[in-house]
């Protein structure tokens, strides 16, 4: 074991297996799977390949940003109903949209030092189950009702019911809002077209691209990390739902703009969708290649988190990905595959943008020259959240999970996975295919 | 100090406590489980009649068992009584000492956890109280019918009294075991408290008694004199659809007690001894309690080998494959099943998730059955497996090519199965390298409700792999019945000549309901024809067409015509029925012949093959073959199985029976040489 393999200081630490549920288009109802569900899918066809029995986990790390009211500690919840049994213990992380990246981090921290020598570190979100809520005038009202024993108390309560308390609050506008500044994502998209000029046809033609790319992928049979989903209706689930083959040009210039209406330019069609789905990896140590006898994915080399302006969160991962290059001595060239999280269509040509403008590098970052351009033919070649979805707490893990199969596939060496995090967060994290 | 505390007992442990209750605890010497023998009873008695001078402040009953309270009287000890006399005897003590717990002047509690049955639970109705622990494992229910008697020591009146005549008529004539939360729905129960809290709740009962439950007006109200009849005629009616009066005659023998002697309880304690005592000497029950003792002795079989399974899979999505791994699922098992097709395995979770909330109902352990449930595509859980089971199509090639495929993959210890329902072993195991690694288990459709799987061992077949097999079907809760590899194994080789000769029958122009209705008068559960449809058509074609190239069988045109024609039965619409709604439309039709002789013809067929079966020892014994015919066909348990039917027939006769048939039909009806040995027996013994 050379130094250079060490993680953050300590042992090195490898992915060895991983799997994901397809992603599930959100349509307006809750899904057939709730995300803890989503989990155990993935999770038990995850290890029911390997050569360890489940209770063998040191832990279970799951990230996840809107678990249902009766999933606390979702992590806990899965692990059990994954079988890994009383004494493997679990917990939950919560960094927004960089929960399932997050999740990774924990356990390839532990693993470093010495906590852990086989983790099981994932991400799992059922957008379509967020809950709907009483506003907190109704909550108050049925506390005072419950209070009132009297009859006259009841009517006196009664009385002061309005049709206004029974408006229902929509917990998923809440939670891809930013209360700090008041924007929701998708605002915090508009200002990054305003910031460096980002054109409707620009974004659609990302957005075409994407849903072209992961087709591409469907047709040839490369997303060979899914799992398939049963539920209990008789129905399987093999491919991700967002995918629309029939888009073009045109239908995506018909969207009208969903954020800034009217005149805006970030539409239903240049944006992520709202989705449910569920990744895991497998993390471990040296010791517990050998001792099972595990084949290596790759290896975590680096990792970065970086805080930006809330009000242009989409610039994180220029912030998480800079310091990782410099840190190992990389130029943009050295980086063989890209994995940037299309939270919007604008967000990642924003990056780019962000990436070689070296006004940008200069006054944000510090540095004295822009990083070389990011080639767009090694930039999400599968496809991203655009056509696939971005299940929220997910997202971070299926694309290190994705990269990893990207690696193999191109036996090339060094992939980064990125992603912007709402609140104004980017993380980032460096791999390399094999042993390193 | 009691008096007690001189005595020793070998059954129960008195303890009175400093607040004067007495904890009768009752741990039966020589036995991991609870039931009223004689001598329990006796000590009980001696017991109670030493409290007559000094009463405690209460009394808790209670077990010392951790399976449960009380499983019932003791079996072992009908098969001693010899007379209606003696059986009166025995039945009559048993209620005197039951109501000197009811006639103590104490608080009484009976504290109950895990199951209570038959007997246990009528001794717990003598006391005062019930508190019954508000798990899943508690079970309370008189299954007295299921043996061919009903409540004997005050059950029937007490019950009744209790909880009105609608519901303890219920319980009594269905024999269904209830658990503690709905035993305290119906009233069976004072309360349903969790496990930890049943010391405290019999306590708390016995220092502050509430007044004792009774039913209310509208319980009561069809037990009154002018709606009795209304009642029992309900009541008649509805177990005839289910059990015919002259095979199964305690629950007519139950309602008629009720309908009699409820006005009058002193007399009903006096009938409900004469009404046991009848049917407890009547064949019916005798045969009924010899089938349970081939139930335990088959349960006995699957208890053998030190075998923990954990995971088990399934190589095949059909409906055995996916029936079979819901099955093991249930029984909590963490179960892959494989198939190429995602589609059949999605059909395979759908039907699971049906099972599930039909056994489960709690939406928290049908996801955890789900989750033990894994589809899996490309058999990643071969190498994980302690079970493989190859539930895949009948044919032989295919199967050895799986098992080349597979054999390096599997854990060097795990046991191998084939759920081949005709192939013999020795054709599929020379695909691997270990050949003696391979057992058949085959199982019966439906796997839910079929208690019987064939462990099929050929000359070669490693023994432990067997012991492991038996074992592994004792832990899925199944009967395992042990069978030489021989086509068709026992069951199939059984049933075909009957299904064949129900087919002759019908092609003679024999109206297919008649044939049918002959087989159910006899006590088959359902008719051959329908059966047939039941099963698939093209199923029994191809059985029959494999075990027509070993035996002298020959397959009936008609069925060929109607596979290949597409009727294949119920699960196509058509068959030798038509369906609707899955439900056969029978057209009426009168044979030429009466019923009985229609079933004699079919029931000799099955009969003439089981001797064969018999002598060329495809089982060990006649016990076992009994046991696997009944619980492979439901052949009608009350005759106690086809060997024992035919000793009580007399074998000589039926053999002379079977000849008059070969002389009109053919040789398929020719006796087997074993009839001679039977008859032989028959004489040695005489």
């Amino acid at each position: 074991m050379s130094n250079t393999e060490a993680y953050k200081g300590g042992r090195p630490v490898y992915i060895v297996d991983g799997a994901r549920t397809p992603f599930l288009k959100a349509r307006g109802k809750p899904g057939p799977f709730k995300a803890a569900d989503l989990a155990v899918a993935a999770g038990k066809a995850l290890l029911v390949r390997q050569p360890f029995a489940p209770e063998t986990l040191d832990e279970v790390i799951l990230g996840c940003i809107i678990p249902g009211p009766d999933e606390a500690n979702i992590a806990r919840v899965v692990s059990l109903r994954l079988g890994c049994g009383k004494k493997v213990p679990a917990w939950t992380v919560q960094r927004n949209c960089g929960s399932g990246m997050q999740s990774v981090d924990c356990a390839a921290l532990n693993i470093a030092h010495g906590r852990s020598e086989l983790v099981l570190a994932g991400g799992t979100e059922a957008m379509s189950h967020a809950p709907v809520l009483w506003s907190e005038a109704m909550v108050a009202f049925l506390g005072e009702w419950s209070r009132a024993r009297s009859i006259p108390a009841k009517l006196g309560v009664l009385a002061r019911l309005r049709p206004a308390h029974l408006k229902p609050v929509i917990g998923l506008i809440l939670g891809l809002s930013d209360p700090v500044v008041g924007l929701s994502m998708g605002e915090t998209a508009e200002e990054l077209a305003y910031r460096f000029g980002i054109s409707r046809p620009q974004m659609d033609a990302y957005a075409l691209e994407s849903h072209r790319r992961l087709a591409l992928a469907q047709d040839e049979g490369r997303l060979t990390e899914i799992a398939p989903l049963y539920d209990s209706r008789g129905n399987v689930y093999e491919r991700d739902e967002g995918l629309r083959r029939d888009v073009d040009m045109a239908s995506l210039a018909r969207l009208k703009p969903v954020f800034d209406r009217p005149f805006g330019n970030v539409t239903a069609g240049n944006s992520s969708q709202i989705t449910d789905g569920a990744a895991w990896l497998l993390l471990a140590s040296r010791e517990a290649v050998d001792k099972y006898g595990l084949k290596v994915l790759g290896r975590i080399v680096d990792n970065e988190w970086a805080g930006v302006e809330p009000a242009q969160m989409g610039l994180g991962p220029v912030h998480a990905m800079a310091p990782i290059l410099k840190r190992q001595g990389l130029k943009t060239e050295d980086i063989d595959f890209w994995e940037i999280n299309e939270a919007f269509a604008v967000q990642v040509l924003a990056c780019m943008a962000a990436w070689q403008s070296a006004d940008y590098c200069r006054t944000e970052l510090g540095y004295t020259a822009p990083f070389g351009a990011i080639d767009r033919n090694r930039l999400n070649v599968d496809g991203g959240a655009v056509a696939l979805g971005h299940p929220v707490g997910c997202s971070g893990a299926r694309i290190v999970l994705h990269l990893l199969h990207l690696l193999q596939r191109n036996q090339a060496r060094r992939g980064m996975a990125s992603m912007c995090i709402g609140g104004g967060q980017g993380g980032a994290m460096l791999i390399e295919r094999g042993e390193g | 100090m009691m008096a007690n505390d001189q005595v020793s007992y070998r059954h129960w442990r008195p303890e009175q406590d400093s607040e004067g209750i007495v904890w009768l605890t009752l741990d039966r010497a020589d036995s991991g489980t609870n039931a009223l023998s004689r001598e329990v009873l006796e000590e009980l008695a001696l017991l109670l009649d030493n409290f007559a001078g000094s009463p405690p402040r209460g009394v808790v009953i209670r077990s010392g068992k951790t399976n449960g309270f009380i499983a019932g009287a003791d079996v072992h000890e009908f098969t001693r009584i010899t007379s209606h006399a003696e059986a009166l005897e025995l039945i009559q003590r048993g209620q005197s000492i039951l109501t000197k717990i009811e006639q103590l002047p104490v608080p009484t509690v009976a504290m109950i956890s895990g199951f209570c049955l038959g007997g246990g639970l009528e001794l717990a109705l003598a006391c005062r109280y019930r508190i019954a622990a508000s798990t899943p494992e508690t079970k309370l229910g008189a299954p007295e019918v299921q043996l061919g008697i009903h409540p004997g020591f005050g059950g029937t009146v007490r019950l009744t009294r209790l909880l009105g005549p609608v519901a303890a008529l219920d319980l009594m004539l269905t024999g269904r075991a209830i658990d503690g939360r709905k035993a305290k729905q119906l009233g069976l129960v004072d309360y349903a408290v969790p496990e930890r809290q049943l010391v405290n709740a019999a306590r708390a009962t016995i220092l502050h008694p509430p007044t004792p439950k009774r039913p209310g007006l509208l319980q009561r109200l069809p037990g009154t004199a002018p709606l009795r009849p209304l009642l029992a005629w309900y009541l008649r009616r509805s177990v005839a659809s289910k059990a015919a009066l002259q095979h199964y005659p305690a629950p007519y023998a139950l309602i008629d007690l009720w309908q009699r002697y409820s006005g009058n309880l002193a007399t009903m304690y006096l009938e409900e001894a004469r009404s046991v005592a009848t049917l407890i000497t009547s064949s019916t029950a005798r045969n009924l309690l010899r089938v349970f003792f081939l139930q335990e002795r088959l349960k006995t079989e699957g208890r053998g080998a030190d075998f923990k399974p954990r995971y088990v899979h399934l190589i095949g999505g059909g409906t055995m494959g996916g029936d079979i791994a819901a099955w093991c699922v249930l029984q909590g098992f963490h179960v892959t099943i494989q198939d190429l097709d995602h589609g059949r395995l999605a059909k395979v979770v759908q039907r699971a998730a049906g099972l599930f909330k039909k056994k489960l109902r709690s939406p928290r352990l049908v996801q955890a059955a789900l989750d033990r449930l894994i589809p899996d595509r490309d058999g990643a859980g071969i190498g994980r497996a302690d079970v493989v089971i190859e539930a895949i199509f009948e044919d032989a090639d295919a199967k050895r090519a799986l098992y080349r495929q597979i054999e390096p993959r599997l854990r060097p210890d795990a046991l191998l199965a084939t759920n081949t329902s005709s192939i013999p072993l020795e054709e599929l195991g020379q695909a691997l390298t270990r050949p003696g690694r391979l057992v058949g288990l085959h199982f019966f459709n439906p796997v839910a409700k079929m208690q019987l799987v064939e462990v099929v061992a050929a000359a070669g077949t490693d023994p432990a792999m067997v012991a492991r097999a038996m074992a592994f079907v004792g832990a899925i809760k199944r009967l395992p019945l042990p069978v030489k590899s021989s086509p068709g194994f026992l069951v199939n080789r059984i049933l075909l000549p009957y299904l064949l000769e129900a087919v002759a029958m019908e092609m003679e122009g024999i109206p297919a309901s008649a044939i049918d209705r002959a087989a159910v008068e006899f006590g088959m559960p359902m008719g051959p024809i329908l059966l047939a449809d039941t099963v698939g058509l093209d199923i029994c074609l191809s059985v029959a067409r494999i075990l027509a190239r070993h035996y002298p069988i020959e397959v009936p045109k008609r069925l060929e015509e109607l596979v290949a024609a597409g009727r294949l039965g119920r699960k196509s619409g058509h068959g030798f029925y038509d369906y609707k709604n899955q439900q056969p439309v029978m057209p009426s039709g009168k044979a030429a012949s009466p019923l009985s002789e229609l079933a004699e013809r079919l029931i000799l067929r099955l009969l003439n093959e089981a001797v064969a079966c018999l002598r060329e020892r495809v089982v060990a014994d006649g016990e076992l073959l009994d046991a696997g015919v009944i619980f492979g066909t439901g052949f009608a348990p009350f005759y106690g199985g086809p060997l024992h039917y035919l000793q009580t027939k007399g074998p000589e006769a039926l053999r002379q029976r079977l000849d008059d048939y070969a002389m009109r039909y053919g040789s398929r009806f020719t006796a087997d040489q074993g009839w001679a040995d039977l008859i032989a027996a028959g004489k040695g013994g005489a």
